[in-house]
């Protein structure tokens, strides 16, 4: 690892001063990603700025739903009996997310900046588009079966391996940021980009911003959601595929509906035209078949990876049609406005 | 601690920056100096001689670091021990009462909770931690109802213990041990 200075500072305004200007300073949150990018060689900052200490640990209702500070850990977070009541979607995304360990050390922030799980992102020995720009990337035909079928672009085909960013795309959830420029809000989706020509961004924050908390809108039929993860092995293992989704049906019909997934793309994909053809249709296994195709209709997945496609549509279809049932969906009482 | 100093040497080449630090290990103070880049598993098992902690992957895929932080189960493979000096931190030689074994300890050895040994002691800190979530009402992910308080049935110890692996395969007596404790 490549010797740094670590430095704590006394609030937030300080931490950014600290960063701004300097390209190869890194804030440090829960460490559960970044400290091992460091000791694999892939991450090399020369100065640790902990923000552990200055970053709000706190969940409280807004008028329109729950501020999360960006310290809070996710362990707390899933814990939490306000998020638990009001958000169990985030709940649940979170709580199939890593182990015990780690989500008592990931913050909320660091989760959201967690880096790809690309083997060849993550080995130094190999070209990697998004950590050495312009050096190629190996993964189109080698190992991408864990890899992008989705918005992937011929410089990479990395994935975004948070659960909890999925449950925050389908949320529309805002995420407060503070930097050299002030202070502004992102949306989600929004953060996280595509990869385009420039995959060594994997967001659109700018050098030094700093996430300060994220805010989660209520959703009315909140309580009607599940998060959905298949993996390779039955805990502690990033998503093949998962879906978070949530459904408003009355009289057989789709109302409204929020439906995001990961461990397809370089972002939480949120799955706007499986949106689309729900709202007003039958809530039906075939309209979940027809709204899934119209999502998966914008895929291209590869040789390698290519089981996703219909993988995504099996549990898509089998979240959907769980959710539409009122009687095999345990918590389908409506949530209190907070 | 020198956080202000400028670390490129002469030669480009950037010097290692120290820091001394004063943690808290089982109850004791401990001074310490060490490089910014130590993991606090390194610093137990090197600097501390509690060598209870151990390095199975050093990438915190394993569990075997396990320690506790604050109460709270953590990985020290993946803890900078800079970051570390304002917190208790407790490893598997601090979960005995002098002579008297902890709970979880006598029940593994009573299940037959292991064969070589090398995971236990992070399987014991994970199960300590286990154990204090649960009694704090926090779900997992094969809770059925999140507004409920938790059992700590079998599928439920798997799922939380689901950090730490065991390469002997001693799972059935792991899971036992830890069901009869949380009983």
């Amino acid at each position: 690892m490549r010797p740094f200075t670590y430095e704590r500072p006394a609030d937030v305004r300080s931490a950014v001063a600290a960063a701004a200007g300097r390209p190869d300073a890194a804030y440090l949150g829960g460490g559960t990603n970044l400290v091992d990018l460091m000791r694999l060689g892939v991450a090399t900052p020369r100065t640790l700025v902990d923000v552990t200490r200055i970053s709000s640990r706190a969940i409280e209702e807004t008028g329109g739903g729950l501020l999360i500070g960006a310290g809070v850990r996710n362990g707390d977070l899933a814990a939490d009996p306000l998020v638990r009541r009001a958000q169990p979607l985030l709940a649940r995304a979170v709580l199939e997310g890593a182990s015990g360990q780690i989500r008592n050390m990931a913050t909320v922030a660091g989760n959201l900046l967690q880096r790809t799980r690309c083997p060849y992102f993550q080995d130094v020995t190999k070209p990697c588009n998004k950590r050495l720009p312009g050096s190629g990337c190996p993964a189109r035909t080698g190992d991408h079966r864990n890899l992008a079928i989705l918005g992937h672009s011929e410089h990479c085909v990395a994935t975004h391996p948070s659960d909890m960013a999925v449950a925050l795309a389908a949320l529309d959830a805002l995420v407060h940021v503070e930097g050299p420029g002030g202070a502004r809000t992102v949306p989600m989706p929004g953060l996280h980009r595509l990869p385009g020509d420039e995959p060594d961004r994997d967001t659109v924050l700018a050098p030094g911003e700093l996430i300060t908390a994220v805010e989660v809108p209520h959703l009315p039929f909140a309580a009607r959601s599940r998060y959905r993860k298949v993996r390779d092995r039955a805990s502690f293992a990033f998503a093949v595929v998962s879906v978070a989704a949530a459904l408003d049906v009355a009289g057989g019909v789709v109302r409204d509906c929020r439906i995001a997934l990961g461990g397809v793309a370089h972002a939480p994909w949120r799955a706007e035209a499986a949106e689309a053809a729900l709202r007003g249709a039958a809530a039906t296994p075939e309209e979940f078949a027809r709204a899934a195709d119209a999502e998966l209709a914008r895929s291209s997945p590869l040789p390698r990876n290519a089981f996703k496609a219909p993988l995504l549509r099996n549990v898509l279809v089998r979240t959907l049609t769980d959710l539409a049932e009122p009687a095999g969906f345990a918590e389908s009482e409506p949530v209190e406005t907070p | 601690m020198n956080g202000e100093t400028d670390i490129t040497g002469a030669d480009g080449v950037p010097d290692p920056v120290t820091a001394d630090l004063r943690l808290s290990v089982n109850g004791v103070p401990r001074p310490v100096t060490v490089d910014t880049r130590e993991t606090l598993l390194d610093t137990l098992r090197e600097h501390l001689g509690l060598t209870g902690a151990k390095k199975g992957c050093d990438h915190g895929q394993c569990g075997a670091c396990t320690v506790l932080v604050d109460g709270r189960r953590a990985l020290s493979c993946l803890t900078l021990t800079v970051t570390a000096d304002d917190v208790e931190i407790v490893t598997v030689e601090g979960l005995a009462d002098g002579d008297a074994l902890h709970p979880l300890q006598a029940a593994f050895i009573e299940n037959d909770a292991l064969q070589c040994g090398y995971c236990t002691p992070g399987q014991l800190c994970s199960a300590a931690g286990a154990l204090a979530e649960a009694a704090d009402g926090w779900p997992s992910a094969v809770t059925p109802d999140l507004s409920a308080p938790p059992r700590l049935d079998e599928t439920e110890i798997r799922e939380r213990m689901s950090g730490n692996l065991c390469r002997c395969g001693a799972y059935p007596g792991i899971v036992a041990a830890v069901g009869q404790v949380a009983r």
